[in-house]
């Protein structure tokens, strides 16, 4: 492996045996995707091929037909424990959203749901700085108030990786351990580690999807990367914004920091 | 082509609205790193403002910072020079983000600095330059920016580009390279300028490439800090990070603070097809070792060579975040890589003004100021000075949940303590004592113990001890009182009321009190002993046969009582360091015995303690439900 990437590698480790160590119960959220799927690599590397804790998809019912395929494989080939989460249907949603906003709202309540359920105190999100300006600002441990809201304004101090470990009754930790990691060293990794990834990021007819989501708020762009030496190759010339196919994100400007201050991943 | 290499980290501060945001913006869109849309995106979100086009959109993702124009937390973002990729970290200028700023920069590799050539040097400038030096970042840039308004004048380059040299070297960082730039404009970005034809050095982008990403410490003493321990099924695997130096297969591991050691049999590693046999300095790691030693979370591995210190007291440059002041007497969690303890502030050494560099007394530490204060941790931990191992030489102080507070460690006047724990010569061996402790309980009719009292000056320690002796003497037994007056005149007659000295002077006290009770004796000591730690190594000296007697009376009643005239003394600023005053009281975790002289006359608190030892050293007239600790009878073959 290239020394950065095992740099990166031993980060991401320490940060998840760090909660490990310290919050407890906990559950890593796990949307089938490139950059979760590469942290539950991680995860098991972490610790020696087991996964101590339960996998979650936030379970809208719109994601991708491939995509159920995908988790249906992974969890019978490395035995995996995952709870399949019902979210909240989108009438349930503050209908004053933008409507793919809304969509993505549901995500939101669907986590609020499983933390009232479950009592988690520790939450493994795969979220990576490179993808959003917002994301770019956060804490790799992020406390979240009880309605599970983000005080972006007065985040806590944070460095030497010394990290908030306690927060009070009822509020919760999102932990973020691919935080410094970017798209290209997410699929570096996943080329030299061989990690399985869903077909729908290989071009297809001149299109390719770059991120996955919901079925009805996520499109495919131009690419005609058939496999991972061709994304990464793409990747290194590429322009075109990560969540370019992702509609919630510039709906109106605020979209996404109204979606993230309410708790969206 | 570009190599796979590491990202350079660099950061960018400087005092609020000198132009970090828009320098960032600038840099990459010269660097053509924006991705498509990104610039029309800002025009259209600076258009529903009505301002002009903002280069600090690019960073400023929060609604409200673009609203108020102000950075409030730090942001990374991505950009490409033709030599390496890089990560920028924008750092809040603004005095309220201090925290935020800290939380940023202290990952850096290299910083770039952002003076604006009008405003010249401002306060945090200086704050953040500071700052720059107690996060150990030593790779420097200077940028003058907004030059254009200037005029592009060499004049007022040169005055302001000396005045933060100045600054720079008077806290000891030397800036490798100043350059004057616009960001607004592009000059001296990733281009030339034409207005400055007297500027003939690197471009920033040039100084960037010069700098180089921060390497692990591979030729430090090796430090295994661990994170945890796994049992899974027949294995036991010790998991954490080598913060520096290197660890093979075979090595004999030597963990402090417990000094216990073993040999690592094995890395392990999933899939175990890469089971490496050396590990390095920034990886996370698994080992298994060869004995079913004690170890846990906080415990630092090392060679058996190159151990790291042992103490309880050290010192600690600190940056101070939190809106609740610093003072003597506090206590706070300290973090320390993996390791926490609670700590007491014990004194505060200095508070520095950044502006001046002034040392001034304080005491209490304010928000955003940067101090140095000694800490008193309630046990024994292994530390690393930051000068000498950068890596785990910091701490981090904790205030219940919030950070408040970090910095560098430092040994300066205190001891290494592993030195005294354990005995310097090499030849000592147990005797065999052919009379035993059984032997010489039934000659005195009673056992020996340690019955330590601890309290404030004026508490009444040594008055009750005393009283005490006095009525055991006249019951039959064979006591004897250590107090200050009859150990410091001979015994302890080098030490002195140092930080160490008073740890050395009970150390011994502790030690003599212990043999005192192996030969049969009652004793009773009278000291203030102020910290836990102290007390728990008298405990350590004498175990099963130790007493902790908290002789209790709150401040306000001992000074009021002031027998020996020392609390006016103190309070006039003619002792330093006086227990309750300028220095902490640690009153015991979990005292033996509690005797309350505030509220209860002498007499009522000498019964008291009479009765609790003679049902504790009694031979055959103690109660008979057990009350009597069950004796360890000493090995007598040692």
């Amino acid at each position: 492996m290239e020394s950065y990437l095992k740099d990166l590698e031993s980060k991401s480790i320490y940060i998840i045996r760090e909660a490990y160590a310290s919050v407890e119960p906990l559950a890593m959220l796990w949307s089938i995707g490139k950059d979760s799927t590469a942290m539950l690599w991680l995860v098991r590397k972490a610790f020696f091929g087991r996964v101590p804790f339960p996998l979650v998809l936030l379970d809208t019912e719109q994601e991708m037909d491939e995509v159920y395929a995908f988790r249906d494989k992974l969890t019978k080939d490395w035995d995996l424990e995952v709870i399949n989460h019902p979210c909240p249907p989108e009438e349930e949603m503050d209908q004053d959203l933008p409507p793919a906003t809304r969509a993505a709202m549901r995500k939101t309540e669907g986590l609020k749901t499983l933390l009232a359920e479950k009592k988690c105190k520790g939450i493994f999100c795969g979220i990576r700085r490179d993808e959003q300006g917002l994301r770019a600002k956060e804490r790799v441990f992020s406390p979240r108030s009880l309605d599970g809201s983000w005080d972006f304004k007065d985040q806590p101090a944070e460095f030497w990786d010394q990290y908030k470990t306690t927060v009070p009754e009822g509020c919760h930790l999102r932990i973020h351990p691919i935080l410094a990691w970017s798209e290209i060293d997410i699929w570096r990794y996943t080329q030299d580690q061989n990690i399985p990834v869903c077909d729908l990021y290989f071009a297809r007819d001149g299109k390719r999807y770059r991120s996955l989501g919901e079925k009805n708020i996520t499109f495919p762009v131009d690419s005609t990367a058939s496999n991972i030496d061709e994304i990464i190759a793409e990747l290194e010339t590429t322009k075109t914004s990560e969540r370019a196919g992702r509609a919630m994100d510039k709906e109106t400007e605020d979209s996404f920091e109204r979606l993230r201050s309410q708790g969206y991943m | 082509m570009k190599q796979n290499t590491q990202t350079l980290r660099v950061v960018i501060v400087g005092h609020v609205d000198h132009g970090k945001s828009t320098l960032i913006g600038r840099l990459l869109h010269d660097t053509d790193s924006l991705p498509d849309g990104k610039m029309e995106e800002i025009e259209a979100s600076c258009k529903a403002r009505g301002v002009p086009f903002e280069w600090s959109f690019v960073l400023d993702a929060f609604q409200a910072e673009r609203d108020q124009a102000v950075t409030i937390d730090t942001t990374q973002i991505r950009f490409q020079s033709e030599m390496r990729d890089c990560v920028i970290i924008d750092a809040p200028g603004h005095r309220e983000f201090l925290k935020n700023m800290i939380s940023g920069a202290a990952e850096a590799d290299a910083a770039i600095l952002v003076v604006d050539a009008a405003e010249g040097v401002q306060e945090q400038t200086r704050r953040h330059a500071y700052l720059l030096k107690m996060l150990g970042i030593e790779q420097i840039a200077v940028v003058i920016n907004k030059i254009d308004k200037t005029n592009y004048s060499s004049e007022n380059f040169d005055a302001v580009s000396k005045d933060v040299k100045d600054y720079l070297a008077s806290i000891g960082l030397h800036a490798s390279f100043v350059v004057p730039i616009s960001a607004r404009e592009g000059d001296m970005i990733a281009r030339g300028s034409d207005k400055m034809d007297w500027y003939t050095g690197r471009n920033l982008i040039g100084v960037l490439d010069s700098f180089d990403p921060k390497a692990a410490d591979m030729a430090a003493p090796l430090r295994f800090a661990v994170q945890d321990v796994y049992r899974f099924e027949e294995k036991r695997i010790l998991v954490g990070r080598i913060e520096t130096g290197s660890l093979k297969v075979g090595d004999t591991l030597f963990f402090s603070p417990t000094n216990e050691q073993a040999k690592v049999t094995s890395i392990e590693s999933w899939p175990e097809s890469e089971a490496p046999q050396e590990v390095r300095a920034g990886e996370s790691v698994g080992v298994t070792l060869d004995q079913k030693i004690f170890v846990e979370r906080g415990h630092i591995g090392s060679h058996t060579q190159n151990l790291p210190m042992l103490s309880n007291v050290f010192k600690a440059g600190l940056f101070w975040l939190s809106n609740k002041a610093l003072s003597v007497g506090n206590s706070y969690t300290a973090r320390i890589g993996t390791m926490v303890t609670k700590v007491t502030v014990q004194s505060i050494e200095r508070v520095i003004d950044t502006e001046s560099l002034a040392s001034e007394e304080a005491a209490q530490v304010e928000r955003n100021r940067m101090c140095e204060v000694t800490l008193r941790a309630r046990q024994m931990i292994p530390i690393d000075p930051y000068m000498e191992n950068a890596r785990m030489g910091r701490v981090v102080l904790y205030d219940k949940d919030s950070l408040v507070g970090g910095g560098m460690i430092s040994m300066q006047g205190c001891q290494d303590q592993r030195v005294s724990l354990t005995p310097k010569s090499e030849n000592i061996f147990s005797v065999n004592y052919l009379v035993t402790q059984k032997m010489r309980q039934e000659r005195y009719g009673h056992s020996g113990a340690v019955f330590w009292f601890t309290g404030l000056s004026g508490a009444g320690k040594s008055t009750l001890a005393m009283a005490v002796e006095k009525d055991l003497f006249e019951r039959g037994y064979n006591t004897y009182v250590l107090d200050g007056d009859n150990v410091r005149h001979g015994l302890n007659s080098d030490l002195g009321f140092s930080a160490e000295d008073r740890t050395e002077n009970i150390r011994r006290v502790g030690e003599v009190a212990a043999l005192q009770a192996d030969s049969g004796l009652v004793v009773l000591t009278a000291f203030i002993s102020p910290f836990q730690v102290d007390r728990d190594r008298a405990r350590g000296a004498a175990p099963e046969r130790f007493h902790e007697i908290y002789i209790k009376a709150d401040l306000e009643t001992c000074e009021s009582r002031d027998i020996k005239g020392l609390y006016k003394k103190a309070r006039a600023g003619q002792i330093k360091d006086f227990t309750g005053i300028d220095s902490p009281y640690e009153a015991p975790d979990n005292p033996d015995l509690v005797v309350d002289t505030q509220n209860h006359d002498i007499e009522t608190c000498v019964q008291q303690i009479v009765s609790y030892i003679e049902d504790h050293v009694s031979a055959g007239k103690g109660k008979e439900d057990g009350n009597i600790k069950p004796e360890k009878i000493l090995s007598v073959s040692g």
